[in-house]
C-alpha cells in the first residue's frame, strides 16, 4: 500500500488544531510577537526556529498559558484559549531545564499530573508503566532525578509531559542540554514517540539541524514575525528571503543586477565576470538589484573547464576545509568574491587532485540558485 | 603532617572551648555544695599526691542528679521549657515562612534591603530590645493603648509577666533564625518547577503545597532547630517578660546558681539540659548532611 503523504496544511478541508489569529504580544515597550497568524494541524511535528529573542519561546508560553496575548486570539480546536488557565489546558509542556521535581522519584514525577486528575490508583499505575516503557525507563522508576543521567532526565521530562495524553505537547529546546551524539539519537527517538502517540508536537529550537530533522514543518522566526513557514525541504531548497537562506545551512550569496530573460533572470554581478542565469517563477518586479543564493553542495568544482554549463566562473582555491565526509573549497574569483563549493569525499584523500592555489572552474545548473529580492 | 595540623585545629578548638568547660561543669555537678570558695567540694589537691587524687574521686557522686528527680520543680521546668520552646518554634515558623516567601518573591533589587531589615535588629543590644518590649507590653504600654483606642478592649489587659509575653519575646527574638534558612532554600527554588506543576494540573495553591513546601523542607527543619535549641535554654526572655509562674529551666538554672549559690545543682541542671539538646542537635546535623548529599 502506498503511503499517503502527510500534509494537512495543503488540504483546505482540514481544521487546524491551533490557530494564531493576528496575535501581538508586548512586554512594556518591547513587541515580542508582532501581528502573527499561523495554523498548526493535528499530528504535526511543528518547529519554531529562530535566534534567541525572536519570540519563539513567547509563542510557546502563550500556548501553555503562562503568558496572555496583548492583541488577537489563539484557538485550540476552534476554542479561544485566552480564558483557560494553564492547569486546565489540554496542553503540556516539556521544559528546557526539564523542571523535574527533585523531591519525587521518577515514578512520582510521571504520576504527578495523573494524580491531579484524581484518577483511580490502578489507572495511574497502568499509565505510568506505559510511559516508563515508552521511554525505556522501567529500571529507573524509583530513582530520584539527581540519581540519573542527563539523557534519562530528558526522557523522564518527556514521559511526564506525555502522561496526561495532551492534545498538544510543547517542547522548549528539549535537547539543548544533551551532547551532540546523544542529541542525534534522541531526535529520532522523539520522532518515533511522536508517531506512536499521535500527539501534536510543537518544538522550539535555535538549532536548525534539529528543526530540519524532526519537524514536518518549520517556521523560521525573526523579531516576532514569521519569515517562512514550510517543510524542511522547501525551507532549504527555496527560501523566500535572504534571512531564511542565510539562517538555514551554509550558502553563497551573490549580489547583482537582474534582467528578465526567458523563464528566469540574467544576473550580472561583477565586471569581467560572465552573466549568470537562474530559473525562477518568482517575479522581482522592476527593481534590478537582487541576491543569488547558491548552496555550496550544488556548486561543482573541476580542474578542467566543463562543457555546456550555464553558469561557469573561474577562480583559485583559497582554502580547503576537510570535514571527513565532505570537503569545502573556498574559491576566490578574480572579482574578489569568495564562493564555497562542497564535494563529497568519495575517494581517499591521497587521490584528491585539487590543492591550494589551484585554478579551478565552478559551475552550477540554472535551477541550483535561488533569486531573492533585496 | 600538614593534614594532621589542619585536622588538629578544629579539634583543638572543640577541646578548649567545648570539651574542657563541659568537663568542668560535669565535675561540679558531681560535687557537693560547701560554704567555701569555690562553693563546692571536693577540689583536686595535687599537693597530696596519689591519695589526693583518690580522695578527689571518692568525693564525686550522682547525688545531685538524683535530687533533680525527687523535686518536681525540675522536671516540671524541663517539661514546661520543652513546651514553650516547641510552641514558640511553631509560631515562629508560622510568622517566618510568609516573610521568607515574600522576600524570595520580591524583585531582585529589593532582596538585599529586605535581608538587611531582617538582620537589622541584631545591630542593637538584645537586652535593650527586650526592655523595649516591656514598654510595649506593659499595662500602660503601646499595645494596650492601641487596643483601647481601637475599642477591641475596654480595660487594659495584663500581657507583660505572662506566658504570652514570653512567646512574643521568643518569636520576636528568634524570627531571623527562622527566616534566613527558609529564605535561602526558597531563593534557590526554580521558578519553572512551579510552572511545571501548574502545567500538569495544579492550582497555584496546590503547587505551593506540593512543590514549594517540600522543596523548602530542609530550610524549615534548619530554621526550627535554630529556634528550638536556644529557646529551650532561654533565660533572659522568661525572667524579664515572663511572670513568677513562668517556669523555664534556664531561669531555674540562674536561680540555683546566683540566688542559692548551689553550683553543683545548677551544673547538674545544665548537664541534663545538654543531654536533652543532644537529640535535636544530632537530628539537625543529619538534616544538614542529607541536604548536602542531595545537592552534591
Amino acid at each position: 500500500m502506498a503511503q499517503t503523504v502527510f500534509e494537512p496544511w495543503n488540504d483546505p478541508d482540514q481544521e487546524p488544531l491551533i490557530q494564531f489569529r493576528n496575535v501581538t504580544k508586548r512586554f512594556g515597550d518591547f513587541t515580542a510577537i508582532d501581528n502573527l497568524s499561523l495554523d498548526i494541524f493535528e499530528r504535526e511535528f511543528f518547529a519554531l526556529l529562530g535566534p534567541s529573542g525572536c519570540g519563539k519561546t513567547t509563542m510557546m508560553r502563550m500556548l501553555a498559558g503562562f503568558e496572555g496575548v496583548s492583541e488577537g486570539a489563539i484557538y485550540l480546536s476552534g476554542k479561544d484559549i485566552a480564558p483557560v488557565p494553564p492547569n486546565k489546558r489540554a496542553v503540556n509542556m516539556m521544559f528546557q531545564s526539564y523542571a523535574l521535581f527533585p523531591h519525587l522519584s521518577v515514578w512520582d514525577n510521571i504520576a504527578f499530573g495523573l494524580k491531579r486528575d484524581r484518577l483511580p490508583k490502578k489507572a495511574i499505575g497502568d499509565r505510568v508503566s506505559e510511559m516508563l516503557q515508552l521511554t525505556r525507563l522501567e529500571k529507573f522508576a524509583h530513582r530520584k532525578p539527581h540519581q540519573i543521567s542527563g539523557g534519562q532526565r530528558q526522557r523522564v521530562a518527556l514521559a511526564r509531559s506525555l502522561a496526561k495524553a495532551p492534545k498538544l505537547l510543547l517542547l522548549d529546546e528539549p535537547l539543548g542540554a544533551l551532547d551532540k551524539k546523544l542529541r542525534q539519537d534522541t531526535q529520532f527517538e522523539l520522532m518515533d514517540i511522536q508517531e506512536k502517540t499521535g500527539t501534536t508536537f510543537v518544538i522550539v529550537t535555535h538549532d536548525q539541524e534539529e528543526a530540519m530533522t524532526v519537524a514536518s514543518r518549520v517556521a523560521v522566526m525573526d523579531e516576532g514575525r514569521l519569515i517562512q513557514v514550510d517543510t524542511p525541504a522547501q525551507i532549504y531548497e527555496s527560501p523566500n528571503s535572504l534571512y531564511v537562506a542565510d539562517f538555514i545551512g551554509d550558502v553563497n550569496i551573490i549580489e547583482g543586477h537582474a534582467k528578465k530573460s526567458g523563464d528566469g533572470y540574467d544576473i550580472t554581478f561583477a565586471e569581467g565576470q560572465p552573466v549568470l542565469h537562474a530559473k525562477t517563477s518568482r517575479d522581482l518586479g522592476s527593481a534590478g538589484k537582487c541576491y543569488l543564493a547558491i548552496r555550496p553542495e550544488k556548486v561543482t568544482v573541476s580542474a578542467e573547464k566543463p562543457e555546456g554549463r550555464t553558469n561557469l566562473v573561474k577562480g583559485t582555491i583559497l582554502d580547503i576545509a576537510y570535514l571527513g565526509n565532505l570537503s569545502t573549497y573556498h574559491v576566490k574569483l578574480a572579482s574578489g568574491q569568495i564562493i564555497k563549493a562542497q564535494t563529497a569525499n568519495t575517494r581517499r584523500i591521497a587521490r584528491r587532485d585539487l590543492t591550494w592555489e589551484d585554478e579551478v572552474w565552478l559551475s552550477w545548473t540554472e535551477t541550483a540558485a535561488v533569486v531573492l529580492e533585496v | 603532617m600538614r593534614r594532621l595540623v589542619l585536622i588538629a585545629v578544629p579539634y583543638l578548638w572543640l577541646l578548649t572551648l567545648f570539651l574542657i568547660p563541659f568537663l568542668i561543669v560535669l565535675k561540679i555537678s558531681l560535687s557537693d555544695t560547701a560554704l567555701s570558695i569555690p562553693p563546692y567540694t571536693p577540689t583536686l589537691d595535687l599537693g597530696a599526691g596519689w591519695t589526693g587524687v583518690k580522695e578527689f574521686f571518692a568525693g564525686l557522686d550522682f547525688e545531685n542528679f538524683w535530687f533533680l528527680t525527687t523535686d518536681e520543680l525540675y522536671w516540671k521546668a524541663y517539661l514546661s521549657s520543652l513546651q514553650i520552646a516547641f510552641l514558640s518554634t511553631i509560631m515562629t515558623l508560622i510568622v517566618g515562612y510568609p516573610i521568607a516567601y515574600g522576600m524570595a518573591q520580591a524583585p531582585d533589587e529589593w532582596r538585599p534591603t529586605l535581608m538587611l531589615l531582617v538582620i537589622l535588629p541584631f545591630w542593637t543590644s538584645f537586652l535593650i530590645r527586650v526592655y523595649a518590649w516591656m514598654g510595649i507590653l506593659s499595662r500602660e504600654g503601646l499595645l494596650n493603648q492601641f487596643l483601647l483606642w481601637t475599642g477591641v478592649i475596654d480595660a487594659p489587659v495584663k500581657i507583660l509577666n505572662t506566658d504570652t509575653a514570653v512567646y512574643i519575646g521568643i518569636v520576636y527574638t528568634y524570627l531571623p533564625f527562622m527566616v534566613l534558612p527558609i529564605y535561602a532554600t526558597l531563593e534557590k527554588l526554580d521558578e519553572s518547577l512551579l510552572e511545571a506543576a501548574e502545567d500538569l494540573g495544579c492550582s497555584r495553591a496546590s503547587a505551593f503545597w506540593l512543590v514549594t513546601v517540600p522543596l523548602s523542607k530542609s530550610g524549615i527543619i534548619a530554621g526550627c532547630f535554630l529556634v528550638f535549641i536556644p529557646a529551650l535554654g532561654e533565660f533572659v526572655i522568661p525572667s524579664l517578660l515572663g511572670g513568677s509562674q513562668t517556669l523555664m529551666i534556664g531561669k531555674v538554672l540562674w536561680e540555683e546558681f546566683f540566688n542559692n549559690r548551689d553550683w553543683p545543682i545548677a551544673s547538674a541542671v545544665a548537664v541534663v539540659l545538654l543531654l536533652i539538646l543532644i537529640v535535636p542537635i544530632i537530628l539537625f546535623q543529619r538534616n544538614e548532611q542529607k541536604q548536602r548529599e542531595a545537592e552534591g
